[in-house]
């Protein structure tokens, strides 16, 4: 593969090609948001869609579509971009192609914290379901900050690898927490914690797509703006802080950039940990390493994963759910999988 | 893409030259002193227990078996098998995960890489939702074949990619296909709402090992890890990279499939047994490599070694921590293995 990563311009062509890329998966975005909006117990045509985007329709169709469909529809995209992005993020900071957020313990944070927190709560009843993302939000950042706070040398700041291994370390005591707490739960509550666990998109009010906006509407564009830092530190740490780059400085701020985005995805989502990983290698093979198309391209293709996943698992065992985050490893593996299989080195 | 798994390990920068060490004089002790504490450790777990049992009676029972004695019948039908069963899975994960590490280059592999936890958790959580009242025996077999079936796809994936099989396209084949079948488990597990009985398996516990179960696992792991000793040299060069090793003569293709299968082996057994401890195969390696340098020739026997120690002496704290329950081997592994780990993360050697 050529390697032209850091340069300043891009290649005309490659940006014509790799524009048509972002193009087209608009278009398929809106297509399944489309289909998704159709399907359910309640079926909305794309006329009567458009007739109640519009303020056209019955009160029933205005019901379904503002209050059911299309909150949950908003969060899946926004927790897609998140996820996708912030595994991009990490691939490109760690220089590893296997980083996504769950290898920096975002998940078992959230997870850990989601479990504390139904294990202590007496029931089931609805009260948590407010609090969870919250928590899960804390929970997440806080395993990250310590990650980060166990791998900071002074005099040499956060090296790459010790970073990985780290998050491998606290990711792994924290499962082994949660299998302790896992066996002392009573089998109703074991079965709401692995629903969660296993990526249900479960927030589907307009409340968790306003908890959840801020940090993608800022931290993304903030990503995609240091697009060309990204470049300048995948060609390596020596090389990086040769051409000029403050490279632990950069390092911390798009980790943390990462981290919020992960966190705030986690939160509303449970634990869809596949999206990190397919979202940008898919994008890298489409539209190549350059991270000014590549960021954007994932941002999409994971929002694209998660609305079809979401749809499909809502489809699928009507009137029943089977966990987004199941049907996105199910769609994603095998897709994946030929991918690698196909391509060249 | 980018391939950059974090760099080989084994290679010491002295002086701007690149040098092999190893420690033969370490490694022989870890060997000789390893081996006494790990007599010890297991007279120590056979003795303790619900039932405090002396150690003059467990050399009684062992020696001199008198069926009639309670003492001895709890020694050898439920303590002996537990503790030898946990000595030869900490072997065997320890002895895969130096294998992986080494073939792979990379210092994150254990058996979780290949498929292997996934592929038998996957086989595990079909049988308990379609199968419920399959015999143990059947149920090692199903997920022994889940194990293979797992590091088989991803190894077939992984070297089906034109421009063959490299150690990124390994593990990356391994997460994606590990990825899969746990979401499959999870589904199965969270329809049939048999999630919980599948987490105290996969929680990894060595309590109810029986003796049938030796019987069948120990051929294999030893015979396994008897291989495993043989290849160790090539494994060596292995770690070097793959175009050292050619240029060295090495048949890098057939090592790594002889790797691979030694791999498959020792973790499909011990995952079928005691379910996901995957922490030993993880750490192990790293540790060994810490104190008797780069040679897998010493790497692989004092792996074995050490591995078994740790497994021991966790299921021994795994009584202690909260009795008479049970607390699951794979937590208290996690638990002593996470602050080494982070400490051997601080340090940051090469070997890292």
């Amino acid at each position: 593969m050529k390697k032209n990563i850091g340069s300043a311009s891009l290649n005309p062509a490659r940006t014509r090609h790799g524009l048509t890329v972002i193009a087209v998966l608009i278009v398929l975005i809106l297509i399944v948001f489309m289909i998704s909006v159709n399907t359910g117990h309640i079926r909305l045509t794309p006329l009567e869609l458009l007739r109640t985007l519009f303020g056209q329709g019955t009160d029933k169709q205005e019901l379904i579509l503002f209050d059911f469909r299309l909150p949950r529809i908003v969060i899946a995209v926004l927790i897609g971009a998140g996820l996708a992005v912030s595994g991009a993020v990490m691939q490109g900071v760690f220089r590893n192609a296997l980083a996504d957020p769950g290898i920096l313990g975002i998940n078992a944070g959230a997870g850990l914290m989601v479990m504390l927190l139904v294990s202590f709560y007496p029931t089931t009843s609805a009260a948590p379901v407010y609090v969870l993302p919250l928590v899960a939000f804390v929970g997440a950042g806080c395993t990250a900050a310590l990650i980060y706070a166990l791998a900071y040398k002074r005099h040499q700041g956060i090296s790459p690898i010790r970073l990985l291994l780290t998050g491998v370390a606290v990711a792994a005591g924290m499962s082994a927490a949660m299998i302790v707490l896992t066996l002392r739960l009573d089998p109703d509550k074991y079965q709401f914690v692995a629903t969660w666990l296993a990526g249900s998109i479960w927030g589907t009010s307009w409340k968790f797509v306003l908890s959840l906006l801020p940090w993608i509407v800022i931290l993304l564009p903030y990503i995609i703006y240091k697009a060309r830092v990204m470049n300048v530190l995948h060609l390596g740490e020596h090389t990086a802080t040769g051409l000029g780059a403050a490279v632990t400085r950069e390092q911390f701020r798009l980790l943390a950039a990462a981290v919020g985005l992960a966190a705030a995805s986690v939160a509303v989502s449970g634990g869809i940990g596949f999206v990190g990983l397919v979202g940008p290698h898919l994008a890298r093979r489409l539209v190549g390493p350059q991270h000014q198309l590549m960021l954007p391209a994932s941002a999409l293709l994971g929002s694209l994963l998660v609305i079809t996943a979401d749809m499909i698992g809502r489809w699928i065992l009507q009137p029943s759910e089977i966990p987004t985050g199941i049907v996105v490893a199910v769609i994603g593996a095998p897709y994946f999988l030929y991918l690698l299989a196909r391509t060249k080195s | 893409m980018n391939q950059q798994v974090t760099p080989g390990i084994g290679l010491h920068k002295k002086k701007g030259k690149a040098q092999l060490s190893s420690r033969p004089w370490a490694a022989t002790l870890v060997l000789v002193g390893g081996l006494a504490l790990l007599v010890l450790g297991l007279a120590i777990s056979v003795s303790f227990g619900a039932a405090d049992i002396k150690l003059s009676v467990v050399w009684a029972a062992v020696f001199h078996f008198n069926p009639d004695l309670t003492d001895h019948q709890i020694i050898r039908e439920l303590r002996l098998p537990r503790v030898l069963g946990g000595a030869m899975i900490g072997a065997s994960f320890a002895v895969a995960g130096a294998i992986m590490q080494g073939m792979t280059r990379n210092p994150l592999a254990d058996s979780g890489l290949m498929g292997i936890n996934s592929g038998a958790g996957f086989a595990l959580a079909v049988c308990f939702a379609f199968f419920p009242n399959l015999s143990f025996m059947y149920l090692i077999m199903y997920s022994f074949l889940g194990a293979g079936l797992g590091a088989g796809i991803v190894y077939g994936v992984g070297s089906m990619a034109q421009g063959g099989l490299t150690p990124a396209r390994l593990v990356l084949a391994g997460a994606a296909f590990s990825a899969l079948l746990s979401a499959l488990s999870e589904g199965i597990a969270l329809y049939f709402k048999i999630g919980q009985d599948l987490a105290f398996w996969y929680a990894g516990g060595v309590a109810g090992i029986k003796w049938f179960q030796l019987k069948i696992m120990f051929p294999w792991v030893a015979v396994a890890i008897l291989g495993a000793i043989a290849l160790s040299r090539s494994i060596t060069m292995l770690s070097l990279g793959d175009d050292i090793a050619k240029g060295l003569g090495q048949r890098t293709g057939l090592v790594k499939l002889a790797g691979a299968l030694i791999v498959l082996v020792l973790a499909g057994a011990s995952v079928a047994v005691v379910g996901a401890v995957g922490f030993i195969g993880l750490i192990i390696p790293h540790l060994t490599r810490y104190i008797v340098g780069v040679d897998y020739r010493w790497i692989i026997p004092c792996s074995a070694i050490l591995g078994s120690l740790l497994a021991v002496f966790a299921d021994l704290a795994a009584r202690m921590v909260n009795p008479p329950a049970e607390t699951p081997l794979g937590a208290i592994i996690a638990l002593i293995g996470v602050p080494f780990f982070l400490y051997l993360a601080r340090k940051e050697r090469r070997e890292l």
